[in-house]
This record gives C-alpha cells, sequence and structure tokens, in this order.
C-alpha cells in the first residue's frame, strides 16, 4: 500500500463514518477539511484507482426494509462445488456465498421476502442439488460495522 | 414500510457506486423527475428509520491491510451469548457478531467476523477474544474463495 498522507486519512474518516447527506456532499467534506472540492474529487479517484476504496453508497438493512436473510451451510463433495456454486449463485436471493475450509464448505446468504418463501426456496434448491441445507437465521445482532480505523493505527 | 418506485431506483443508486461528481444526485432527480433534495430528503429519511445502515464510502479489506480474515463461529450457552456476544462486540477488530440459530450438530451459534494483518495476529486476536468471552470452544472458518458477491436486489425475491 501507498503512503497516505494526512488529507487522505481524514477523507477516509470522514467518508465512512461521517460522510454529509447533502445535494453537494464532496463539497460539504471539502469545507469541512478546508481544501477544494476539486481536491477531495481527486483524491477519491485515485483512492478508487489504487483499490482501497471499494464504492461511495450506501449499505441497506434488510430486516428493516421488511425482508428476510439467513446465512446457509451446506457440505458439499469436492467434486461437485463449481456445479453447486454455479446453481446457488443463479438465485436472485442470493447475495454472498463462499467456499470456506470447514466440513461444512459452502456457505451463503439468501434474502427472501418472507421466511416462508425463503423455505421454499430452500427446499427446492435441496431437491435440485440432492444435497441437505442448514438454514441459520439471526436470532441478535450484537454488532455490524464494515468500516475501519485507517488512521493511526495503519503501519503499512 | 412500503417502497415506492423513487426509493427503488435510489436504493439500487446507493448500492451501487454514486458518481463522483460534484453533483453525485442530479442525472437521478432528472431521470425519475424529482428535485435533488428531494432525493437527499428521502435517503435522510432512510437513514433515519434505519433502513439505510451505511452511508458513504465501503473500503476493500485487502486494500486496507486486513488481510487475514475469518469467519469465527462460538459455541455459547443460551445464558451465556448475550454477555459473550456483548464483550466481543467491543473489539475493534470483530466487524459483525450474530447470534444465530443454528443445527445441534453444529452448534456453533455466536458468530462473528475477525480481521487481522496477518495470519499470527488473527490467530493471537481469536486467543484473546476466547479468553475474554470464557468461550474456549470455536470454529475458525476461513474463506477459501469469493463464489458471489452483490447487493440484495429489492425486488420480489
Amino acid at each position: 500500500m501507498t503512503t497516505k498522507d494526512q488529507i487522505d486519512i481524514k477523507i477516509l474518516d470522514t467518508l465512512q463514518n461521517e460522510f454529509p447527506l447533502e445535494e453537494r456532499p464532496f463539497l460539504a467534506l471539502a469545507r469541512q477539511l478546508g481544501i477544494s472540492e476539486a481536491d477531495v474529487l481527486e483524491r477519491i479517484a485515485a483512492m478508487k484507482a489504487s483499490g482501497l476504496i471499494r464504492r461511495i453508497g450506501g449499505i441497506f438493512d434488510s430486516g428493516r426494509m421488511g425482508y428476510y436473510s439467513t446465512l446457509c451451510a451446506m457440505e458439499v463433495p469436492a467434486g461437485r462445488i463449481s456445479e453447486v456454486g454455479e446453481i446457488i449463485n443463479r438465485l436472485p436471493g442470493v447475495t454472498h456465498n463462499y467456499l470456506r475450509d470447514h466440513a461444512f464448505n459452502i456457505w451463503f446468504t439468501l434474502t427472501a421476502s418472507s421466511p416462508e418463501k425463503a423455505a421454499r426456496i430452500l427446499s427446492e434448491l435441496e431437491k435440485d442439488l440432492g444435497l441437505p441445507i442448514s438454514s441459520m437465521p439471526t436470532l441478535k445482532v450484537y454488532k455490524i460495522k464494515v468500516s475501519f480505523e485507517v488512521g493511526a493505527s495503519d503501519e503499512a | 414500510m412500503k417502497l415506492d418506485d423513487i426509493d427503488r431506483e435510489i436504493i439500487r443508486l446507493l448500492q451501487g457506486d454514486i458518481p463522483l461528481e460534484t453533483r453525485p444526485f442530479v442525472q437521478l432527480a432528472e431521470q425519475l423527475g424529482a428535485t435533488e433534495s428531494e432525493i437527499v430528503a428521502r435517503i435522510a429519511a432512510m437513514r433515519a428509520n434505519g433502513q439505510l445502515r451505511r452511508w458513504g464510502a465501503v473500503l476493500r479489506h485487502h486494500q486496507a491491510g486486513y488481510t487475514a480474515n475469518a469467519m469465527v463461529a462460538w459455541r455459547a450457552k443460551p445464558d451465556q451469548a448475550d454477555q459473550a456476544g456483548e464483550i466481543m462486540a467491543a473489539f475493534k477488530e470483530i466487524s459483525h457478531c450474530y447470534l444465530r440459530q443454528v443445527p445441534e450438530d453444529f452448534g456453533y451459534s455466536l458468530f462473528t467476523m475477525v480481521h487481522a494483518r496477518s495470519a499470527a495476529e488473527l490467530d493471537a486476536l481469536i486467543g484473546q477474544i476466547s479468553l475474554q468471552s470464557g468461550l474456549s470452544d470455536y470454529a475458525v472458518i476461513k474463506s477459501l474463495q469469493e463464489l458471489k458477491k452483490a447487493s440484495v436486489q429489492y425486488v420480489d425475491l
């Protein structure tokens, strides 16, 4: 990783934690930092180009939107992983799917309009694949945070 | 909390990458026959009611120096989960901590996503979490390959 100067670090911190929600958010950010809007846009563009910033936008809470989601795990024979992975990925309600280092080797998240709909989708998928699926819905959330400190603690 | 078409288009925009321009909402506003201030007001409302959980930059963990990540699932008795969950939530290296309903033969019901800068740091961190939470039985379930990563399409799912 290239060395980030203090202004880039401040931009990253603000972008993650208190990005202004305004018609001209980059101008508001620039004013907070005492630099020009053009400079802010240029620096963000560079951090996107370098791959540090994935995107600028939002993350929605599917539960609050009235949707149901569950984490599902499967034990898939080694020879069937790519086939099974592709079939799972075709489902529009599947947002994340990972091959993992565990007896349960395929883990995916399914979002559906209701628990009943999710159960239907999963039972059809079990039939199609001939493999059982363990559904592990959330009972309680203790933490969700998708930002990291990139300031002082970042020695890279 | 019914979503109308304008909300759906706003969600679609925000789930992607907003234009890196002085007026990032102007194009969407014109397309929807709305004003930029209406768009901003709707986003603010979604944020206020918790539908929009985060607004801002999403980083790539790998690029941010966090190259060693794992899902760690912990065996917690029902009367241990809350206390352990709160302790785990206080770790800055833990981004997600959920209690899940799990099959009995799996048994690890407290899920955490743990992020570190090296494999050694990750191991040490997991040891610390175990010590502080008092949970000693856990499964480290590392990702080998990302098969899909997408945003939810809030349509007829």
